[in-house]
């Protein structure tokens, strides 16, 4: 054992049982491992068990040279207790698209982590990135010279910046990606650096790339620029499929139902009935699709993928505005392009196009901390759809407004508003 | 830089010596690679999945945690995912590799709620890899690498820092994560729920997850009204900021005397204070946590997927329990119980938030137990959205 010493931490050690991997355990050997910064870490933590509060402090302003963002400054408020994770700042280091990793880029991360910080890590933020957790101010050039040099990564976004964008596996190894999502993410990822690394938006702005309407990445709940893949053909049916899910030698759902007995599959009770848009039926033996009427919630699709699957003319719908409650409460995205191309040979253009409209609004008009939801919400989503060109559809909104307040202009209303108040008395007595 | 084909550089053994070497603090742009951004995916996809992209034809879940796909070329690629803890070290990542160059040809993934995926191309390799990955455990006993998280069971619970690293917590995130994993561990190597069911947690308001549309969601919450620092406001952040900073106009700068000096600072009018602590994230002078004071409140039938009904919010149903380290046992009793409830009471395919609104939130309290409060009646913006306003509504243990 290394020269390192234990806390009394008996709360904490009772996270050690269970079935569940325990992190205490795994800090702890590592910390035995040569690593006082991970018992001092457990030691703080215990001491949060027992006053039931958090003993870092407040923030602090540090970083590398140029960027604005990608390192959080983090200090213990109980330094000479635990010494050792005094300093503890975090380093956010720019995920690969979908996270696929070769082992020579993770060790030599360790190896760099294990000399210059913690040897902790978050595998991965909630926004994506890798996250290095505990180091000193001293370290910080070092290992971005080290990520830059010697592994060819590059630090993720924090800050009132474009945030680490990120996706789902897509193409890598799912059948119903109906867009490049690593492509589209690495694209706007290098396209928008300057964006990423100095913060100049008035809060943060995040990108999410889905590859379907499962939408594995929480693209519509989280950020801001949701692009989310679909299609505006037919779904591809093969019937023979449809017949082997209907006789019981195809597992319904790909078996995600296993450990249950539900029954015999039925179609009618657990596909057609639950089409959120009833847009289907059984004509003999034969799925028939109203292609016209679906609504591409993915339930048949999941269902009987051996049967289904999405159409050819693929493309993204683009949403906005999604975001956590503070402050005016959370938002789920909002149609703004119901269908794009997302066309990799013209470097996705259209796309970005949309995003220069909605940044140079934002920057222009939106308050300190005040996300880009928040923005449509308090000058109205017509002005969103006029400072981004876009033609108002229904399927922009749930249901037309409901109250009668509409605000017309002078312009749209015959003569204008000019008008003369003796010429009104002349018709009517006061 | 081309970071589009680093397999050169990371073949180089790492030089300790380098940073230092390359970096002047004087000349601070010397040797300094900027933007350059994320090395490219491709060169991190294992040999399945590079020649086989965008020609994947369908999948199958052979077991919990293992899922086939079957590509139009004929391959086949198994990946066999594991939760983690997320919360990680170096020497669990090296053990990983391990695994990943015995198995997997030196690659791994990970997945978007903090599972790892190990791929493999035949059933026998498949075979070796699972037995060793169940083999591998803690020396407090737990799992290393659980096989799970498939289909309609529980995953991964998404969850942020909670005590381990964050300033404005009010509650931990790891311990009450492996606190609820442990007791629902069943789960998470099953498929015997109606869905899937996605838990996630986020220790204050901040959200750092997206726990604002999950099944089950975890939230920290402060209950006291920020403490003022007078003698020190001025010096860590700026007034106005602070009192532009409150939702609710609660926030009003003051000037006091603090030991005969005059000193500029702020007032909270403490009874239209939401404890969302915006405040405190814009000045480290008005700290909200409190050990009496905080807990978490549990919010459930939020979903993120378009499958079959739309993504909706997680609706707030207990909102306090209070903070009980290490174990968190009510707060974990809470959550098995509306899980069983719904894993006996819903139909399949239906998430929580669907079979919810199915049977009736009023038959939802009623069914698993839960005290309706004034509590769970919003009242900020939009509340009246939320309002019942028709005769349509069922008797239950409210009305009898």
């Amino acid at each position: 054992m290394a020269d390192v010493k234990k806390h009394d931490t008996p709360m904490v050690d009772e996270l050690k049982s269970g079935p569940w991997p325990s992190f205490v355990d795994d800090i702890e050997q590592r910390g035995f491992n040569g690593k006082q910064a991970c018992l001092d870490l457990l030691g703080q933590l215990e001491l949060s068990y027992k006053h039931k509060e958090t003993h870092w402090k407040h923030g602090g302003i540090v970083g590398v040279f140029g960027y604005g963002g990608g390192v959080i400054g983090r200090y213990s408020d109980v330094p000479e207790e635990f010494p050792a994770i005094a300093h503890f700042h975090t380093i956010r280091v720019n995920q690969p698209a979908s996270k696929f990793y070769s082992t020579a880029f993770l060790r030599k991360l360790c190896e760099i982590w294990d000399y210059r910080g913690s040897g902790m890590t978050n595998f991965h933020g909630s926004t994506g990135d890798m996250v290095l957790l505990g180091t000193s101010t001293d370290q910080l050039e070092p290992v971005f010279f080290d990520l830059t040099h010697q592994m060819g990564a590059d630090l993720g976004g924090s800050g009132s910046n474009l945030r680490t964008p990120s996706c789902c596996v897509g193409k890598a190894r799912c059948e119903w990606s109906c867009i490049d999502t690593q492509d589209i993410c690495y694209n706007l990822t290098m396209t928008f650096q300057d964006e990423l690394h100095r913060p100049a938006f008035p809060y943060k702005f995040k990108f999410k790339v889905s590859g379907c309407p499962n939408d594995c990445v929480a693209a519509i709940a989280r950020c801001d620029c949701a692009i989310i893949g679909t299609w505006r053909d037919e779904i591809r049916i093969d019937q023979e499929a449809v017949k082997a899910y209907m006789g019981g030698e195809l597992k319904p759902n790909a078996g995600a139902h296993s450990d249950r007995d539900w029954g015999a599959f039925d179609i009618q009770k657990e596909v057609i009935d639950l089409c959120p848009s009833q847009c289907m039926m059984m004509d003999g033996n034969e799925l028939k699709i109203n292609n016209r009427e679906c609504v591409r919630c993915m339930h048949c699709i999941n269902v009987m993928p051996e049967a289904l699957r999405p159409g050819l003319d693929t493309g993204a719908t683009i949403l906005v505005g999604a975001k956590a409650p503070i402050l005016e409460g959370a938002q789920l995205a909002t149609v703004a392009l119901p269908f794009i191309k997302m066309d990799k040979d013209n470097d996705y253009e259209e796309i970005k196009d949309f995003v220069d409209k909605v940044w140079d609004w934002w920057m222009e008009e939106g308050k300190n901390r005040e996300r880009f939801g928040e923005l449509i919400q308090r000058q109205s989503m017509q002005e969103f759809l006029r400072r981004t060109e876009l033609k108002p559809i229904p399927q922009m909104v749930k249901e037309p407004r409901s109250n009668p307040y509409v605000f017309w202009s002078a312009e749209e209303v015959e003569g204008g508003w000019k008008r003369d108040v003796k010429t009104f008395r002349a018709r009517h007595a006061a | 830089m081309d970071n589009t084909n680093i397999a050169e550089l990371l073949a180089k053994p790492y030089d300790k010596e380098l940073a230092e070497k390359l970096y002047d603090p004087k000349k601070p742009m010397e040797n300094r690679i900027t933007d350059i951004g994320p090395p490219h995916y491709e060169q991190f996809f294992p040999p399945v999945i590079k020649e086989n992209y965008g020609k994947w034809k369908s999948h199958e879940i052979v077991q919990p945690g293992v899922i086939k796909y079957v590509s139009e070329t004929g391959a086949v690629c198994f990946a066999v995912r594991c939760g983690s803890a997320r919360l990680i070290t170096t020497d669990l990542i090296r053990e990983i590799c391990e695994i990943a160059d015995k198995y997997c040809e030196g690659y791994v993934r990970w997945t978007t709620r903090n599972n790892i995926e190990f791929h493999v191309t035949d059933e026998e390799k498949l075979k070796a890899l699972l037995d060793d990955l169940n083999g591998r455990k803690n020396p407090g006993g737990s799992y290393k690498f659980p096989v799970g998280g498939t289909g309609a069971g529980m995953t991964n619970i998404v969850h942020t820092q909670g005590w381990v690293h964050c300033h404005t917590p009010a509650i931990d995130a790891s311990g009450v994560v492996k606190s609820v994993m442990d007791e629902l561990f069943e789960y998470f190597g099953s498929h015997k729920l109606p869905a899937q069911v996605r838990v996630a947690l986020a220790c204050c308001l901040n959200m750092c997850g997206a726990v604002h549309c999950s099944d089950i969601a975890i939230l920290g919450i402060h209950r006291k009204p920020p403490l003022v620092e007078d003698d020190r406001i001025t010096g860590v952040c700026e007034i106005p900021l602070a009192v532009a900073a409150c939702p609710l106009g609660a926030i009003k700068p003051a000037t006091v005397e603090v030991d005969g000096e005059k000193k500029k600072t702020v007032r909270v009018n403490e009874n239209r204070c939401m404890f969302c602590g915006n405040c405190y994230t814009m000045c480290p002078a008005m700290p909200l946590a409190d050990g009496e004071g905080d807990g978490i409140a549990i919010l459930v039938g939020g979903k993120i997927s378009n499958r079959i009904s739309a993504p909706k919010f997680s609706k707030l149903i207990i909102p306090y329990i209070p903070n009980e380290p290490p174990r968190w046992p009510s707060t974990v009793k809470v959550i098995k119980n509306i899980l069983e409830k719904y894993s006996e009471n819903a139909n399949k395919y239906e998430r929580l938030g669907d079979w919810a609104e199915r049977i009736g939130w009023e038959r939802f309290f009623e069914i698993c137990d839960i005290p309706f409060t004034e509590k769970s009646i919003d009242d900020y913006r939009l509340a009246y959205d939320t309002y019942r306003t028709t005769t349509q509504f069922k008797w239950s243990v409210h009305t009898d």
